[in-house]
């Protein structure tokens, strides 16, 4: 059974407020309560976090690979990408790491310093199971095994409290966001707002009867139909154009990316955002400079590209964190691939970061203690922590409630 | 001695412990509660069945494993040729990766986009008749058990078909390796699905070879350890199960060259050309096996040679399913399915040593499980939320639908994150509330319900598109009246409120769309 669920407030929801408003039944349309002032700035300034998971276990070491040494090139025979300024080889990014040539798309995101890095980044529990480590990022509490997401728990923090404060692309809620608050999710692909015989008066109002109660079924409800009122009233004017003429975007990562930012934009109460992208788990044949982890991304970079280009000014009110449960093998396997690892390179990007720098501590591959895989430095809160306290500008006792438990365990000064 | 009186004391203090909310859920519920966790959801006809049959028979009549399909479900299988091709047959006749191959060992030059297409088209043909079969047997069986079984354990084992050489085997997969033992020894099963090509190939270990093995070279270079971490963590002892990183690399070098016919054969020494072909697709490749001694889970697997390799394997899914961990990993997933998201324990306890006790056979967990006072309590009564699949399906049976197109079901399940064969990790798709209930599924599932209603949706020939002139287009609305018969007491006071004054199709819709039906 699900817990009852937070009353929703439509505080800060102008358009959808006055969409409902004309629906005669249960709906709890109330003032807004007394917002903290913390979260009437956040809607002032428009404070945005955007989480980016890459499900499957992304091989970050050929993303920001450490191509001065050499170890690197000897324990990956076909698969390490070559050299900066060979043919295909990695774009520099420092003296010590370049970024896989795939992501040329976001290149000059590091040049103008927005984007930033985090090696050796990870959960301090190790597993391998996807699964668990999944959990562990989604949870913010590693070795535990909640219900409840950081991003939900972040939610609760702010005052206001609609259906439509952090957005989620997919048909299910993923458990970062899972709990109390509510979240709303948006169908993926390019039409959002297909009709729907709920569109229809007579079946709504004898659907709302129906979905009038008290249970978290009736509450889901109505938060969707608000959640749609809004999609409309934000997308109404190039809704064709999003549905099929404006200039299709091959890849559907970058399509909702682009609608991700757009609602973001158009509506100051959303200011959580989440989108996962699969097929990371490369155990298989999976290419240097060209190939399948190129491809995916490939993906990836136009879709960042994407983000960035779409949120326009609010790009520098944003920070994207791209995140993946684990790392993998330091050696390629026998199929051209990799296996489960540990340590991994965490992405920052957005406005308010202090980029072209890879942080963490590093050591070289030739001297780690376990020749397997990367070590986790750096805890995977530590980022986000800054990211809360910075950027969001949440309280060391809010801080305490999203992450329980957890401590600084670098100075990272990346914010 | 002494341990094990202590433990029967144990034992017999646990069974005497009073259990806590033991209150038994009213009689008049139970077969509706019975056909809401054996069935895919009462169809017209059902409900009248078990009350007229009695509990307890209508338990032993779908935990027997010999009930015949219907001929006229057999008769409508049969047009469907690809089901009963072996994953051999299939690879030959349908891999597209072996067509293009083909066809570029002909010297018919580079292939033109038409051609893929076609060799595309040819595969998803496999793909489309595997999911034909699976729904309709979920819709229309009265064997019903065993086809809610096909789908907890395709979950677990879950290959995703919608990739590569996947397409052609999956349905296959399913037919052989899976829906044979869904009732059976969990051994069988568990050898079946090791066995098979389609897995084989979806966790990589077609690929697993014994590092400067003979029968090493690119790309089979190595230990992939890929379906070795899964066998254990998802298939068998579980995530929990008390197993170490080496244990996953002993397994792997275990199960190297355990691949498929067709991969195996083309590497393998000249007498491979007249080797026989198993039914089942698997062949081994001895040259690709590692032949060191390994220690896995604490045993020592003497190090015997390449032809041995077989053996090895086999011996290692001995101790998989005989250890305790799987034991109890199993329990815990089928009280999940049948009971609740979050089972007591002491029922899963129960459950394991029922497994144990039975050398994991399935039907006696089952029987256990479904004699339990956990399984009875009223807490439980309607209380799992139906995944979109088990939806779908049972909005079907309710409404007493005979589909013509399946389009739209796949659209919906596609449109709720759960396309049929469609999960792509091998932890398979979860019947969790929490996995399921979003906002935006609530809204399609209410929106589906109701263009299901007007008995239209369904009707039309998925070949062409809807023509308003089209005769089956004036299909009759689902009759709501019907719908209260088939579903008794599980429409709720509140739901029978609302329909009193409305007409069909709005009034069958707001039944199938209601809160409680999104339960089981």
């Amino acid at each position: 059974m699900i817990k009852r669920r937070a009353l929703l407030k439509f505080a800060g929801l102008g358009l959808a407020a006055q969409t409902m408003a004309v629906g005669q039944y249960s709906w709890a349309v109330r003032p807004a309560q007394s917002a903290s002032q913390r979260s009437a700035q956040t809607q002032q300034t428009g404070k945005r976090l955007i989480v980016v998971f890459l499900r499957g276990g992304i091989d970050g070491l050929n993303v920001v690979a450490p191509y001065q040494e050499d170890r690197y090139y000897q324990l990956r025979p076909t698969i390490a990408v070559p050299r900066p300024a060979q043919t295909g080889g990695l774009l520099k990014l420092d003296e010590r790491f370049g970024l896989h040539p795939a992501l040329a798309p976001i290149l000059p995101l590091w040049q103008q310093g927005s984007l930033a890095f985090v090696q050796a980044c990870g959960s301090p529990v190790l597993t391998r199971s996807h699964f668990d480590a999944q959990d562990y990022f989604e949870t913010g509490e590693p070795g535990f095994h909640n219900t409840e997401g950081w991003m939900n728990r972040l939610l609760a923090t702010s005052a206001d409290v609609s259906p439509i404060e952090a957005a989620t692309i997919g048909a299910t809620i993923p458990k970062i966001l899972a709990g109390d608050q509510p979240v709303a999710n948006l169908p993926p692909g390019p039409n959002p707002l297909q009709p729907m015989a709920l569109d229809r008066l007579p079946i709504a109002q004898a659907f709302d009867q129906i979905y009038g109660g008290d249970d978290a079924l009736s509450q889901l409800y109505r938060e969707a139909k608000a959640t749609r009122a809004t999609l409309r009233a934000t997308f109404a004017a190039d809704h064709e154009e999003l549905a099929n003429n404006g200039a299709p975007l091959p890849v559907t990562f970058a399509v909702d990316a682009a609608k991700l930012a757009q609602l973001m934009k158009r509506q100051p109460a959303v200011h959580l955002g989440f989108m996962a992208l699969g097929g990371w788990d490369t155990h298989v044949e999976q290419g240097s400079s060209a190939g399948r982890l190129a491809t995916l991304l490939g993906y990836l970079g136009e879709g960042l590209a994407t983000l960035k280009q779409e949120l326009g000014a609010l790009y520098a009110e944003t920070v994207v964190v791209v995140m993946s449960e684990f790392g993998r093998t330091l050696h390629e396997n026998g199929n051209g691939g990799t296996d489960h690892g540990y340590g991994n390179v965490l992405w920052l990007l957005g406005g308010a970061v202090k980029g072209g720098k890879v942080y963490g501590d590093w050591t070289d591959l030739d001297r780690l203690e376990n020749p397997r895989e990367l070590p986790v430095h750096t805890d995977f809160r530590d980022p986000l922590r800054l990211a809360l306290q910075r950027h969001l500008g949440l309280s060391e006792r809010e801080l305490a409630a999203v992450f329980p438990g957890h401590r600084m365990t670098q100075k990272l000064d990346l914010l | 001695m002494l341990k094990s009186c202590l433990l029967a004391l144990l034992l017999w203090l646990t069974l005497q412990m009073p259990v806590a909310r033991a209150a038994e859920m009213p009689a008049s519920a139970k077969a509706q509660h019975l056909l809401n966790r054996l069935s895919f959801g009462a169809k017209p006809g059902d409900l009248e069945q078990v009350n007229t049959m009695g509990i307890e028979a209508y338990i032993q009549q779908q935990l027997d494993p010999s009930l015949a399909e219907p001929s006229l479900l057999t008769a409508k299988l049969e047009p469907l040729e690809t089901l009963h091709l072996t994953p051999y047959q299939l690879l030959l006749d349908y891999s597209p990766s072996l067509q293009i191959r083909q066809f570029r060992q002909q010297g018919l030059g580079s292939i033109s986009q038409e051609q893929l297409n076609a060799v595309n088209a040819k595969a998803q043909v496999v793909l489309q008749q595997a999911t034909q079969a699976k729904l309709w047997r979920a819709i229309d069986s009265p064997h019903q058990l065993q086809e809610v079984m096909v789908d907890f354990w395709y979950n677990h084992f879950n290959v995703f078909g919608h990739a590569g050489n996947s397409r052609i085997w999956v349905g296959a997969y399913e037919q052989q390796a899976i829906r044979p033992h869904v009732l059976g020894q969990f051994r069988d099963l568990l050898g079946a699905t090791a066995h098979h090509p389609a897995m084989l190939d979806y966790l990589d270990n077609w690929l697993n070879t014994a590092p400067e093995s003979p029968g090493a070279r690119p790309p089979l270079n190595g230990l992939n350890e890929n379906y070795a971490r899964e066998l254990m963590e998802l298939h068998t002892l579980g995530v929990e199960g008390g197993y170490s990183q080496a244990d996953v690399e002993a397994l792997a070098r275990i199960l190297t060259g355990w691949s498929y016919c067709g991969i195996a054969i083309r590497e393998s020494n000249r007498e491979a050309s007249n080797r026989e072909i198993p039914d089942n697709g698997f062949c081994f490749a001895p040259r690709r096996h590692d032949l060191r001694e390994k220690l896995f889970l604490g045993q020592k697997i003497p190090a015997d040679g390449m032809a041995a390799g077989v053996a090895e394997g086999e011996r290692a899914l001995d101790i998989l399913a005989e250890h305790p961990a799987t034991a109890k990993f199993i329990s815990y997933k089928l009280a999940q399915y049948f009971v609740a998201d979050e089972p007591p324990a002491q029922l899963v306890n129960r459950l394991a040593q029922q497994f144990r006790a039975t050398d994991g056979n399935i039907l006696a967990v089952l029987q256990t499980l479904f004699k339990s006072p956990e399984f009875w309590d009223e807490t439980v009564l309607n209380a799992k939320f139906k995944t979109p699949y088990q939806f779908a399906i049972s909005a079907i049976r309710a409404a007493d639908l005979e589909p013509s197109n399946l389009n739209p079901v796949l659209g919906l399940m596609r449109q709720l994150g759960m396309p049929v064969y469609g999960c792509e990790t091998p932890d398979g798709y979860k019947n969790t509330e929490a996995a399921w209930l979003s906002p935006d599924a609530m809204l399609r599932r209410v929106n589906w319900a109701t263009a299901l209603a007007s008995g239209r949706l369904l009707a039309s020939p998925a070949t062409a598109p809807a023509n308003p002139a089209d005769p089956s287009l004036s299909a009759a609305p689902v009759d709501g009246q019907k719908l209260l018969t088939t579903l008794g007491g599980s429409v709720s006071p509140k739901t029978r409120q609302v329909i009193a004054n409305r007409r069909d199709p709005l009034r069958s819709a707001l039944i199938l769309g209601a809160p409680e039906f999104m339960y089981r």
